[in-house]
């Protein structure tokens, strides 16, 4: 790999520059031996009114503590007034090599925007 | 078709500024370009409390104190951000801990120097993060997804950390004689380990760069310098401070500062391991590793025991029935 040779910050190499090397893309919350606390993503919920929404991952032995940690690392400026915390294990996600094929049948249903019907002026507002 | 030119699919993504996400296929050599920075960004954040975190217990006043605290946990919120970022590449937290401690994995070079008097709280705030903030800055759009959202987050929370240390600074460049000499000492000692942060020169890099080919960096190391040098260059005489750099001169037809060549053999001296504090900061992350191991083993304990407690009431809950 000599073309990854460049050095930016944060990526300073040497003979063993570390990181790169991948011991199998699997499960990183299955590999890590049974000493290591799970995954859990976070969401918060920034106001009243709005949708909780992710704002990324992070490691507790438990859900209460996952809470306690996810106000730490995600909150420490009131950026939130509730939190979910799910195990990244108990997350199902479609995958994106099918997305062409899943999302097609949404393509050509152009009139299900309301831009698709022509209406005379006159019919003001709607 | 997608499945026959993988490579080409994902170059036309890159080109057309649609953000790779973890799930998405990539080029092997992407993926470890990625876990290498990400990680050694992270490393980066936690190595970095360490000097800082020194001055603590020491802070003048208590206000000065609590700004402290604050500061060194962003910076620890920062590596959390950062870790679970290159965690979606597949590596395991451990390993990248792991990495670190043995010596594998590389941090940025400027935590290796000792924050010697409070001054220095001044000049990292100031030099350090500022040089941070314009790499993270311009990596705001790079290109793996969970990287440019953790660098957006950790954006936001970097402009306290430069004003912090700048008014700091401030303070003592208006105090007494011995407290003016202090600032000044701490700009000397600080400026130039700055100045490598934005790593070798770009005539010193390969040409075949994927790193921008890829946008997973999109300024290139001196581009960013110069506009460290600009920038810093205006902000000292607020200070009424000096650069501590005879070339730097104001190059009117370039529009932008001069300056000295950098000591490129102190620079590499200091990545391989032999700066003035390379073992010591090793040795008290690998400490605290270690101090806290009972902690967390005691928490996957209490954690299992619940689980097994409430397996066995359900147990008995459903024989009674
Ligand atoms: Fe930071
Ligand atoms: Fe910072």
């Amino acid at each position: 790999m000599d073309y990854i040779k460049k050095i930016y910050y944060g990526d300073i190499p040497g003979e063993n520059s570390g990181g790169g090397e991948l011991k199998g893309f699997s499960d990183p919350s299955l590999e890590s031996g049974d000493e290591a606390w799970p995954l859990w993503e976070v969401f918060i919920r920034s106001k009243q009114g709005l949708d909780h929404k992710h704002a990324g991952s992070l490691h507790a032995a438990d859900a209460a503590m996952a809470i306690e940690n996810a106000r730490d690392v995600y909150t420490r400026r009131q950026e939130g007034v509730s939190i979910w915390v799910v195990e990244s294990k108990d997350i199902h996600a479609s995958n994106p090599d099918d997305s062409g094929s899943f999302y097609e049948p949404a393509e050509d249903k152009i009139y299900r925007y309301p831009g698709f019907y022509d209406l005379p002026d006159e019919v003001k507002q709607m | 078709m997608p499945t026959q030119y993988p490579d080409i699919l994902f170059q036309q993504k890159i080109n057309k500024e649609i953000k790779i996400e973890p799930k998405d296929w990539m080029p092997e050599a992407y993926r470890k370009t990625n876990i290498r920075q990400i990680s050694q960004h992270a490393h980066s954040e936690i190595v970095g409390m360490l000097p800082e975190g020194n001055w603590i217990s020491r802070a003048p006043t208590l206000k000065r104190k609590a700004i402290l605290i604050a500061k060194v946990q962003d910076e620890a919120g920062h590596g959390l951000y950062l870790y679970s970022a290159a965690e979606t590449l597949g590596i395991t937290r451990d390993e990248m801990i792991d990495d670190l401690h043995c010596g594998k994995a590389k941090y940025s070079s400027i935590f290796n120097y000792p924050s010697l008097t409070w001054a220095d709280m001044g000049a990292i705030g100031w030099l350090v993060d500022g040089a941070a903030i314009l790499n993270q800055v311009a990596l705001c759009r790079t290109s793996y997804g969970p990287y440019a959202r953790a660098l957006v987050r950790i954006c936001k929370e970097e402009s306290f950390h430069q004003r912090q240390g700048f008014e700091t600074l401030l303070v003592l460049s208006q105090g007494t004689v011995d407290q003016k000499a202090m600032c000044q000492d701490a700009i000397n000692r600080w400026w130039w380990p700055s100045l490598m942060m934005f790593g070798p020169k770009d005539s010193e890099s390969t040409n075949n760069d994927m790193g921008i080919k890829w946008k997973i960096k999109r300024k290139t190391n001196d581009e960013l310098r110069q506009n460290f040098v600009d920038m810093a260059a205006e902000q000292v005489k607020v200070l009424g401070m000096s650069l501590p750099d005879p070339a730097l001169q104001w190059n009117e037809a370039n529009k932008k500062y001069d300056f000295g060549e950098l000591n490129w053999d102190e620079f590499w001296k200091v990545v391989k391991g032999n700066g003035p504090c390379n073992k010591q900061r090793l040795a008290a992350r690998v400490k605290a590793h270690e101090d806290g191991a009972w902690v967390r083993e005691a928490a996957v304990a209490y954690q299992r025991k619940r689980k097994a407690a409430v397996r066995s009431s359900f147990g008995e809950a459903k024989e009674a029935v």
